[in-house]
């Protein structure tokens, strides 16, 4: 993890320093970005009360909204029956609350409408073979974005050779020219670009 | 390391295609589950006689259209010189008009009595057929939207295809349009017919 966010960091510096080339990395970054550019926005509704007819016993009621805020109204698609002002959520939110009047349960209410409207009404899908890349979809992407990184990142270090450490025959080549022995100029810009 | 450089073009060109896809879908429309069920019951009264209730059983024998709408609903009034043109062509269409008074934003229906509620909506049907013609072979009226529940209507207008046996063959959301006639509907009632 630390070395990720070094390695971000170095990435980050080199951009400022100009020397940032357009490659692959950028690539990986500017989709990532992409896709954080698409994150969900809830809206605030008010709660619908106008023409909702509340159930007198409250636990009856509690019930009936903690159920609501999990079926999606189908008018406006993005609010549950329970926040929603359309007509028909107010139809549906009542419809709840007379069939829990009555006796039915949580999951036999939840059929009901996902009979009629369709799968399309539960803010929860299903966890199942149709769903599976919906729920493990965007997990399987982050693993395999980090992971690119990760190799990436690590080829580029080996190749720049950071954090390599000269062994002992190369360390004397090194004291060598340091102190002033000229090989030949090839040999010098080897042993600068390893060190 | 080409590779590189080919993978993320690979990946912008699928997001450029799943989104050119995507976006062109219409968010609006959610498929039914009652495709290929039988028309789900209900007991309502009929415009032409209000104390006596109908079942769709009534109308079985012979494919129908179960068109449903409102006279407060503006596409429905768009829709309504096709649906009468479609009935010179012989289609068979069952009005099924959608809460009347409770489903106009204009008017409260909270302070109105049943009795009342009735009376205006079918006065106002009756004004409305009156001046657009009357494109439908048998028509019932849902004043408080329940039998409506259980066709999974969510707005107006929506056209059921129901074949001879009762079973929902298809489902059109939104008004029924020449084009969308010629281009999609025509076809799927040729084939209810067929079937029959």
């Amino acid at each position: 993890m630390r070395r990720c966010v070094q390695a971000l960091l170095a990435v980050l510096r080199r951009y400022a320093a100009g020397r940032f080339r357009v490659d692959a990395t950028l690539g990986w970054l500017l989709i990532a970005i992409a896709f954080s550019a698409v994150a969900p926005s809830w809206a605030a509704a008010p709660a619908a009360e106008q023409r909702a007819q509340p159930l007198h016993d409250p636990e009856l009621e509690r019930r009936a909204l903690a159920l609501g805020h999990r079926l999606r109204c189908v008018v406006c698609q993005n609010q549950s029956i329970a926040e929603s002002n359309a007509e028909l959520a107010h139809d549906l939110m009542n419809q709840v609350r007379a069939m829990l009047q009555a006796g039915k349960s949580e999951q036999e209410i939840v059929d009901f409408l996902v009979a009629r409207y369709g799968e399309f009404v539960l803010f929860e899908p299903p966890f199942d073979a149709r769903t599976l890349l919906l729920w493990v979809g965007p997990f399987a992407l982050a693993a395999l974005g980090l992971f690119g990184l990760w190799s990436g990142l690590r080829r580029r270090q080996q190749q720049s050779g950071v954090g390599a450490t000269l062994d002992e025959a190369a360390k004397a080549q090194a004291d060598a020219l340091l102190a002033g022995d000229s090989p030949s100029k090839t040999e010098t810009r080897v042993a600068k670009e390893s060190s | 390391m080409r590779w590189k450089y080919v993978v993320p073009l690979v990946v912008f060109l699928g997001l450029v295609v799943l989104f050119a896809v995507g976006f062109r879908l219409n968010p609006r429309e959610i498929p039914s589950p009652l495709i290929g069920k039988p028309a789900p019951h209900f007991t309502l009264p009929r415009f032409v006689e209000p104390s006596a209730t109908v079942t769709p059983a009534v109308w079985a024998g012979q494919p129908y259209l179960l068109n449903v709408w409102a006279t407060w609903c503006v596409s429905c009034r768009q829709e309504h010189p096709m649906l009468m043109r479609l009935k010179q062509e012989g289609v068979r269409i069952i009005g099924f008009n959608y809460k009347e008074i409770r489903g106009d934003a204009g008017l409260d229906a909270r302070k109105l009595s049943p009795e009342a509620e009735a009376q205006l909506a079918w006065q106002r049907i009756g004004a409305w057929l009156k001046t657009g013609g009357d494109p439908y072979a048998d028509l019932v009226v849902d004043l408080t939207g329940r039998a409506a529940i259980d066709y999974g209507v969510y707005g107006t207008p929506e056209t059921f295809f129901i074949d001879a046996k009762g079973v929902i063959r298809y489902k059109h959301i939104g008004p029924i349009t020449p084009e969308v006639w010629q281009d999609q509907l025509r076809a799927k009632w040729l084939a209810l017919q067929e079937g029959s």
